[in-house]
């Protein structure tokens, strides 16, 4: 750009060859061919603002830091002003700006919710104890190995140590559901090597994409919907509108994204599918991009999640190899291809639009809507946003029928849900079961609770809490909302009477604060001050009337006048436990 | 730029990558006063690919057999080698324009300020003409204007040939029109342009100058000279905002108002988009409107000029010249703030404006006119060419925040202003020895200035440039070259030869003529 000024400050050769590697050789927004001829131009430089992402990626997983030259080189690359790229690396937990003053890779320590129960601040110390850098942060993903760490490597891929099984021997997994018949979502986890498309389809798999083909993109959309299927994210859209509205868009290329950042804390169902089952997220996105008629498919995937990154590439690779992506996608014509995109710690990055501007190089700030993405999203063009567990129950849908489908579950919640059981539960991990199942059931199917239950955590710090003796609570969208509660992303958290939920809920409303995009006033200030008053209950141990008072209202200006999902919902969790006597005692 | 943001493609032709290069999708760096080789070389690639408008050409234009063979030996390699563009780059162009659903070409002072400006707009216009890129919703030519208010200018008669509305001075009938009005005889021959003016100064024919909003003491080229004459005339009396330096050289000053902060009137943008100002403040001590200024000197004169059909209020004096340009005649006051502005021309009350102006081109009978002819022009080179003893091409130019003369600019600071130094190449700079900042003498056939200069990578080899903002700081128009287009009376501004030399440690260099004070 004509006003792209940079620093003085200048990059080494080793950051120049980092970005250069990433980024591929078509990067530049500028190339000078001669001294009479330079190209470059809006257009150029638009198309690659997208880049800046991966770029900062390479910076710091090269020197551990973004640091003021190679922010300058990569600016100069891409033509984006130094300020905004700064803005935008600010943005993320996983970038960090200032210098590490050490060569060592970063373990990064969970606090949140389950892990904060499984003392992570006592995990961190121990780690530090050993001579680990230590990062506390929210959550990774893990729940069902709390205290979780992922670390953040430095020259070296990063990694997650429990995972490190699985890498030596893929599908070794034995997930706790193993054997059970009549699994839709999980059929495959624990039983195909998740490195193989061969075994991926002597099970079934590419099978769905096939009669996709068949049937054509109104007909799969239609079966969709007679099958009622709603979003697994939280949101419970009805997934065959999204799609329809996508499709019925003409004349501008069109996009398809899988939301794989899954950060509620308390929801790991995704990256379980991803690092287990990656070919079903790949089949099921391609059906979805068939079904609007969308050339590209997007996978948006946490940045802590480095086994499922790695699988997911692999398998896209592979599928592309077998020509299931590429131009002519299993012999039907058709052009679809993948990108695979890695966050850098954002919770705000799993709402939709938040994701795409992220994607497109900017900080993730979700967007006004209306436009939806249906008609603008993702660079202004049509995109269908959806949960990798969604997209699953998509191929579900097609290749058994609408019928089958709702041959489990109820009327207003047809099929089965995935939920994340953690906390003090016997065995912690994904369970899919038949929506309306009751939640007692689920808490046995997970070996029963390890303590006298205090209260449970349904949809994640953005859900509620519910008493214990809601056992009986049918796991449905429509029962879930009568009890004043949430399925959400399929979060249930038990906590037992051991717990300090004043601790704890001071934890989530710190959550909140650092995760809010601050975009919007009231959620910007508010979670900051519904932080404060629950700081300061624990120090007086008391919450005034005119206190509780002020959370209300702050919960209603946030629900009003956020523009997304993380202000309507920051406020739950803490009403919810005041509710429930499991904090502050009103006075 | 928001047609830019919008996905339109943009091709920059400019020896220097200016910032506005920066936003094109490529930019051609072509040699100072090549632009007719350009523009010759993109008409016979459009015409060799078939690209042609052939039904437009046909049924619009003339002159295009003769044309396509005065084009015929620009071959993309003929003008590669002229403007040192590549020639791939130079086709790609031309398909580029002549494919486009709408394409504009958009110039300033880049094409105008040479010997042979009207040769250099004469080529562009004749690329239009080949396309039917003209006269349609979003094509055309656009000539940008440096103010809000130049096009005003010239439409309210402030050439030395037309009346207001473009109405010829010789022809008798539209003389007769108003000097029935103003019930007084008119001059019947065409006056002279500025740059006659200072030749009949230099020859003694013309002793006194009314100088209004100009400062010609600062921006003529090769202005020691036009100080000389300015100096030497009986009488110069300069109406002006600022005291200038060509007010310091007048007998008389007259302080006026700021047209469009403390004027009631109307300006005329580049579309030729008629609006209404009003005043937002009162002008400061004796400044008094431009109108009162005219009808205070006609009554020092003599003369009331209300008794000789001469309005003195701004409405008044607008209907006044809407009763005597028909182009201008549909425009009231109130529809004027209706309508958010009119467009010329605009003959009558019920006329809607017309916002381009060459739709005639395409009507069945080019509304009553003869066809377009295309011209015939040749590249011919800048006036002054290079030679060993100034080596350098020196081109001219503004620079975002300042302004012309800088009269009107640098009374205010800006943290990125520059422009009174010398832009060069780094490796050129490097060849003379000289480094990034170092005061030097540049001299041309004309004169010499000291002053700094800037390595700058964006300038390509062999050439410099500069701004004429501070004049205070810089005279650099004792280097520009005077020689001019006989019909458009501009001069060449954009091409200079110059030598760059060290400054020796034991002299300070003086600059010659200066002027008495």
């Amino acid at each position: 750009m004509a006003d792209l000024h940079l620093t003085v400050d200048t990059s080494t050769d080793a950051e120049r060859a980092a970005v250069d590697a990433a980024l591929g050789t078509d990067a530049r927004a500028v190339i000078h061919e001669t001294e009479r001829l330079v190209r470059g131009g809006m257009a150029r430089k638009n198309n690659r603002r997208h880049l800046l992402l991966p770029g900062l990626h390479a910076l710091q997983a090269e020197i551990g830091w973004i640091s003021p030259g190679g922010l300058n080189y990569l600016c100069d690359v891409l033509q984006v002003p130094p300020a905004e790229a700064y803005g935008v690396a600010t943005f993320y937990e996983l970038f960090r700006t200032d210098d590490p003053g050490h060569a060592e890779s970063t373990v990064h320590v969970c606090m949140d919710t389950s892990c904060h129960i499984a003392d992570a601040e006592g995990f961190a110390q121990r780690l530090e104890a050993e001579g680990k850098r230590v990062h506390r942060g929210p959550c990774l993903g893990q729940c069902e190995r709390a205290p979780a760490q992922f670390v953040q490597g430095r020259g070296v891929p990063d990694s997650v140590p429990a995972d490190a099984d699985q890498i030596a021997a893929p599908g070794s997994f034995l997930p706790p559901q193993f054997g059970t018949e009549g699994l839709r979502l999980l059929a495959r986890v624990g039983v195909v090597d998740p490195t193989s498309l061969a075994a991926y389809r002597e099970h079934g798999g590419y099978e769905a994409l096939a009669k996709a083909i068949e049937l054509g993109g109104q007909a799969v959309i239609d079966e969709v919907r007679a099958a009622g299927l709603t979003g697994r994210g939280g949101a419970a859209f009805p997934t065959a509108i999204k799609w329809q509205g996508v499709a019925d868009e003409s004349g501008r290329p069109k996009h398809v994204i899988a939301n794989a950042d899954e950060s509620e804390p308390g929801t790991f169902k995704d990256r379980h599918l991803m690092e287990h089952d990656p070919f079903a997220l790949i089949e099921g996105l391609t059906i979805a991009g068939l079904a609007v008629d969308a050339e590209h498919g997007w996978i948006y995937i946490r940045g802590e999640y480095p086994l499922s990154t790695n699988r997911l590439s692999n398998a896209i690779d592979q599928a592309r190899t077998a020509g299931l992506l590429g131009d002519d996608v299993m012999g039907s014509g058709k052009r679809f291809d993948i990108e695979l995109r890695r966050g850098a710690g954002a919770y705000i990055c799993g709402e939709e639009t938040a994701l795409m501007e992220s994607i497109e190089g900017f900080r993730g700030e979700p967007r006004n809507k209306p436009p939806f993405p249906t008609t603008h999203g993702l660079f202004g063009e049509p995109t269908a946003v959806n949960n990798p567990e969604t997209l699953l129950n998509a191929a579900y849908i097609v290749l058994h029928g609408a019928v089958a489908y709702r041959s489990v579950g109820t009327e207003k919640s047809p099929g089965t849900r995935l939920f994340c059981v953690s906390g003090h539960v016997a065995i912690p991990g994904v369970y899919e079961v038949a929506m309306g199942t009751t939640l007692g059931d689920v808490i046995d199917l997970a070996g029963g609770a390890t303590g006298t239950t205090r209260a449970i955590l349904m949809g994640g710090a953005a859900g509620s809490f519910i008493a214990a003796d809601q056992l009986d609570l049918p796991l449905t969208q429509e029962d879930t909302r009568e009890a004043g509660t949430t399925l959400g992303s399929g979060v249930i958290t038990l906590f037992d009477d051991s717990v300090g939920f004043q601790a704890l809920l001071t934890r989530i409303t710190e959550f909140f604060k650092g995760e809010s995009c601050g975009q919007c006033v009231p959620c910007r200030v508010g979670t900051t001050r519904q932080h404060e008053v629950i700081v300061e209950l624990g120090r007086t141990g008391t919450l005034p009337v005119a206190r509780a008072t002020l959370i209300d209202d702050m919960a209603l200006a946030m629900a009003d006048a956020s523009i997304c999902g993380l202000g309507h919902t920051a406020a739950g969790a803490v009403q919810s436990a005041i509710r429930l006597g499991l904090i502050g005692a009103s006075s | 730029m928001q047609g830019l943001r919008n996905g339109a493609a943009m091709y920059a032709v400019d020896p220097r990558r200016t910032s506005s290069s920066k936003f094109a999708d490529v930019w051609l760096g072509l040699d100072v006063g090549t632009d007719i080789a350009m523009a010759n070389a993109v008409a016979r690639e459009i015409i060799h690919a078939g690209l042609v408008n052939q039904a437009f050409i046909d049924h619009s234009t003339e002159g295009f057999e003769a044309y396509r063979d005065a084009v015929e030996p620009y071959t993309l390699e003929v003008a590669a080698e002229i403007t040192g563009v590549p020639a791939e780059a130079i086709k790609e162009m031309a398909h580029a324009y002549a494919t486009a659903d709408k394409a504009q070409i958009l110039w300033t002072l880049g094409i105008t300020e040479h010997h042979n400006a009207v040769d250099n707009v004469l080529s562009l216009c004749n690329l239009a003409l080949l396309t039917g890129h003209v006269g349609t919703w979003g094509s055309g030519l656009v000539p940008l204007r440096g103010q809000n208010n130049v096009q005003g200018g010239g439409d309210m008669g402030s050439l030395p040939n037309k009346f207001p509305g473009f109405q010829d001075i010789t022809n008798d009938e539209h003389r007769a029109k108003f000097e029935a009005v103003y019930d007084a005889e008119l001059n019947p021959e065409d006056g002279i342009h500025l740059t006659l003016m200072f030749e009949a100064m230099g020859r003694g024919d013309l002793t006194a100058a009314f100088v209004i909003g100009e400062n010609p003491a600062d921006s003529e080229a090769d202005v020691d000279h036009a100080r000389r004459l300015l100096a030497g005339l009986d009488c110069l009396v300069v109406q002006d905002i600022f005291m200038t330096r060509t007010a310091e050289l007048a007998d008389v000053v007259f302080p006026a108002s700021v047209a469009w902060a403390e004027s009631d009137g109307t300006v005329t943008s580049s579309e030729r988009r008629v609006q209404r100002t009003r005043p937002a403040v009162t002008p400061p001590g004796e400044a008094r409107h431009d109108i009162d200024i005219l009808g205070a000197l006609a009554e020092r004169m003599g003369v009331d000029l209300t008794e000789h059909g001469c309005a003195l209020e701004p409405e008044a004096l607008w209907d006044e010249l809407r009763s005597l340009s028909p182009m201008h005649t549909g425009m009231s006051y109130e529809r004027l703030e209706d309508e958010g502005g009119l467009q010329w021309p605009c003959p009558s009350l019920d006329h809607p404006g017309s916002p381009f102006l060459h739709g005639w081109l395409w009507e069945a009978d080019l509304g009553g006119r003869g066809p377009a002819p295309f011209s015939i022009v040749e590249h011919e080179g800048p006036n002054e060419q290079l030679t060993t003893e100034f080596p350098l091409r020196l081109t001219t130019g503004r620079s975002l925040d300042s302004y012309n003369t800088g009269v009107q600019s640098n009374g205010f600071d800006s943290p990125i202003r520059y422009g009174d130094e010398l832009d060069i190449n780094p490796s050129d700079g490097r060849s003379l020895g000289i480094v990034d900042g170092e005061r030097v003498q540049v001299s041309s056939p004309r004169g010499t200035v000291e002053m700094s200069v800037r390595f700058q990578p964006d300038i390509p080899e062999g050439l410099t440039f500069t701004t004429y903002h501070f004049p205070a700081l810089v005279d650099i128009n004792k280097l520009t070259n005077d020689a001019w287009d006989k019909r458009s009376g501009t001069s060449e501004f954009k091409a200079a030869s110059i030598r760059i030399d060290k400054l020796r440690l034991d002299s300070q260099v003086v600059s010659p003529a200066e002027l008495p004070g």
